[in-house]
């Protein structure tokens, strides 16, 4: 019987049936930060009990670190107080800990395919929604919440049920200047927020086979945004080409082993889906969203909808103080952030710095603009190409890894009802730490072009063509 | 633990689709170690906002305070995997949750503290939220056995997975001690899995 990869991967991972169609389904890999593992660990106190597979759970710090310095302790005592909680569970339970006193941390989404740690044909689980990140592999990857760690930490397995499947083709060509970013918020807003309820998304066709593996990821980690828990990318040569060689991937005959495997789990060509949808690639253009939802979105040379009888579009443009028909281009904005488990990897900085290279562009002088790579590996490659000092020299400020902005659970918030240009992934109110504050979602590259023009700009024109 | 067949007592509306977990718990409440106190921030900023404007969150109004069920539109939950969420709607007094639809992750993180997420239709929904708002002293009842919420002569059925219906019924929602009764049959599955065997 033809399967499609998330059949075959959920298969090999069943540890028995359990009543109500679940399964009890073994996790190959967990990954913990500091945020939302603390009171796993203290349920497993409290019951007795310990960790079973200590091996197969990695730790790392990224949610509450601040980024100025990451000299301890840090100035939040509840931040310090998290990643203390995290320090004491990772030593009393001998779990493998990638911390910045060694230089290896970074966030869990970044960290982990950069290890090797994420493999194709692996169930991955994470107390975090952006899981999906590790799809791009040919991973079930998800994201789980504080009573399911304590179950894969006491027993290596959950409960799951088997989500159904769609497959999402992206056919044709992408135009210049639009970039994964894009085509994640734009199939979001054409399927809509909850369009991925219930599912697992097979992302495919040609635009995703040309994907680099850092492109895949930030299509994949949005997939939660459309209300998919889990996302993926059948394995290919593009991603053993980025696997081979990393820390945690086998060498040798067992490389030579695991890549017959790897291609024996890719998606029959004749599996069957519950849903099959189809994209016009060539039809996306640089997307940005206006409102307070994913799915709220335009091109950047669209204006914000009219459509006022919608409460939900209403309640948005309300709290965003836009005028339906306004130009989404144009709008000012005070503060612009690169980086996050979407988009915080080396190629999205690379993209903004082979921009800014010889074109002698500045910051616009009232913008707050950072620059935040996703993990210390990333931030030393930055350093050892010198795009720190031409980060700095255009006007960004280059910080130290982490979440950052993205999350308002560190020291970088927003203030008031400041607008940020922001290359992460949720634009819900209150998301950047002020209850007031407001969020515009786009790729680095339009976020850079923000950041300079100092209002939303359509990259394209500011940056002359894009390749 | 104990079984969880029926849910009673009155409710509490709030309208509106794609209310994230965000918004249900800001994230600077997140920076405890443990979910204790969590009640007192429930939807905190939206409820300062609307205070702000001389309005009501429903969340405020003294009168729900002891409601038990809570009635919503589409996609509640969506957003950030927290269990902080539903941890801050149960500790504040939330025993299940009714509407059109759930984000998956806010779902099952409900079913393992025990706090069903019942999908009804977009009418009922609406049937729901009016009967709600007309008589805040009506009491509802949930019933997992025949999947209804009835109150007086309303019925309306509601909908969840077979799975999550099973765990609340048979009382094994905090599924630890189920997954630990698997034993050995853990190991075999994991020495069958190529990469923990070295592709061999
Ligand atoms: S970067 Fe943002 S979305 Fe990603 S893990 Fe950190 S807080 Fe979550």
């Amino acid at each position: 019987m033809p399967k499609s990869l998330y059949e075959k991967v959920f298969d090999r991972h069943v540890v028995r049936p359990l009543t109500g169609g679940q399964h009890q389904l073994f996790i190959g890999l967990h990954l913990i930060h500091e945020v939302t593992s603390p009171p796993a660990f203290q349920d497993l106190r409290d019951r007795g009990l310990t960790v079973r597979h200590p091996e197969r759970t990695f730790a790392t710090q990224d949610h509450a670190n601040p980024t100025t310095s990451l000299l301890r302790p840090y100035a939040d005592r509840e931040n310090e107080g998290q990643v203390q909680a995290l320090e004491r569970n990772v030593e009393a339970f001998g779990i493998r800990y990638f911390s910045p006193e060694r230089g290896e941390h970074g966030i869990v989404h970044v960290i982990g395919p950069e290890l090797g740690l994420t493999q194709p044909g692996m169930t991955i689980a994470c107390g975090d929604s952006h899981t999906p990140t590790h799809g791009a592999f040919g991973a079930i990857a998800f994201g789980i919440g504080t009573s399911q760690i304590r179950d894969v930490l006491a027993t290596q397995t959950l409960v799951m049920e088997k989500l159904k499947v769609r497959r999402i083709e992206i056919t044709g060509r992408l135009r210049p200047g639009v970039y994964a970013k894009d085509v994640a918020l734009h199939l979001i807003n054409v399927m809509g927020a909850k369009g991925g309820v219930g599912f697992a998304h097979e992302f495919a066709g040609p635009v995703v086979e040309r994907f680099s593996m850092e492109e895949r990821m930030t299509l994949c980690n949005m997939a939660i945004e459309g209300g998919a828990r889990c996302g993926y990318v059948n394995p290919d040569a593009t991603t053993y080409a980025w696997l081979r060689g990393r820390p945690y991937v086998p060498g040798g005959a067992a490389w030579e082993r695991a890549v017959r495997d790897w291609d024996s789990i890719r998606s029959d060509i004749d599996a069957p889906y519950d849903d099959l949808v189809t994209i016009d690639g060539s039809t996306i253009e640089p997307m940005v969203t206006w409102g307070v939802s994913v799915d709220q979105s335009v091109p950047v040379t669209g204006t914000i909808p009219t459509d006022t009888e919608d409460a939900g579009i209403a309640d948005a443009a309300d709290f965003m103080g836009w005028q339906p028909g306004q130009a989404i281009a144009g709008t000012p904005i005070d503060v612009a952030f690169i980086g996050s488990c979407t988009n915080g990897r080396l190629s999205d900085f690379q993209a903004v710095a082979d921009l800014l290279a010889g074109r002698d562009l500045k910051v616009a002088p009232h913008v707050k603009a950072l620059i935040v790579p996703g993990s210390q590996q990333v931030r030393n490659e930055l350093v050892a190409r010198g795009l720190d000092k031409l980060f700095v020299t255009a006007g960004f400020e280059f910080r130290e890894a982490g979440c950052s902005m993205c999350l308002a659970i560190n020291p970088d918030r927003l203030e008031g009802r400041q607008v940020c240009a922001s290359s992460s992934n949720r634009n819900f109110k209150g998301r950047q730490g002020s209850p007031t504050g407001r969020t515009l979602l786009m790729s680095p590259v339009m976020v850079a072009a923000a950041a300079i023009a100092g209002a939303v700009t359509d990259p394209r024109t500011l940056f002359g063509t894009l390749q | 633990m104990a079984h969880r067949s029926r849910i009673s007592g009155t409710a509490l509306v709030l309208r509106g689709n794609d209310i994230d977990t965000d918004r249900i718990i800001p994230a600077r409440f997140l920076k405890g170690v443990s979910f204790a106190g969590l009640e007192a921030h429930v939807f905190a900023d939206e409820r300062s906002a609307l205070r702000a404007r001389s309005r009501m969150h429903p969340f405020d109004d003294a009168q729900r305070r002891g409601a038990r069920i809570l009635v919503v539109n589409k996609n509640f939950g969506c957003g950030s995997s927290r269990e902080h969420a539903p941890q801050a709607l149960q500790r504040w007094g939330i025993a299940a949750v009714v509407g059109e639809s759930f984000g998956d992750i806010f779902a099952g993180n409900s079913v393992a503290i025990g706090m069903p997420c019942l999908r009804v239709s977009e009418r009922d929904a609406a049937l729901l939220q009016e009967a709600v708002e007309a008589d805040g002293a009506r009491t509802f009842a949930v019933d997992l056995e025949e999947k209804t919420i009835r109150s007086g002569n309303l019925v309306v059925p509601v909908d969840l997975s077979d799975g999550a219906r099973a765990q609340l019924l048979e009382g094994t929602w905090d599924a630890t001690a189920v997954l630990l009764a698997a034993g050995p049959q853990i190991e075999k599955t994991a020495a069958r899995l190529p990469y923990l065997n070295g592709w061999a």
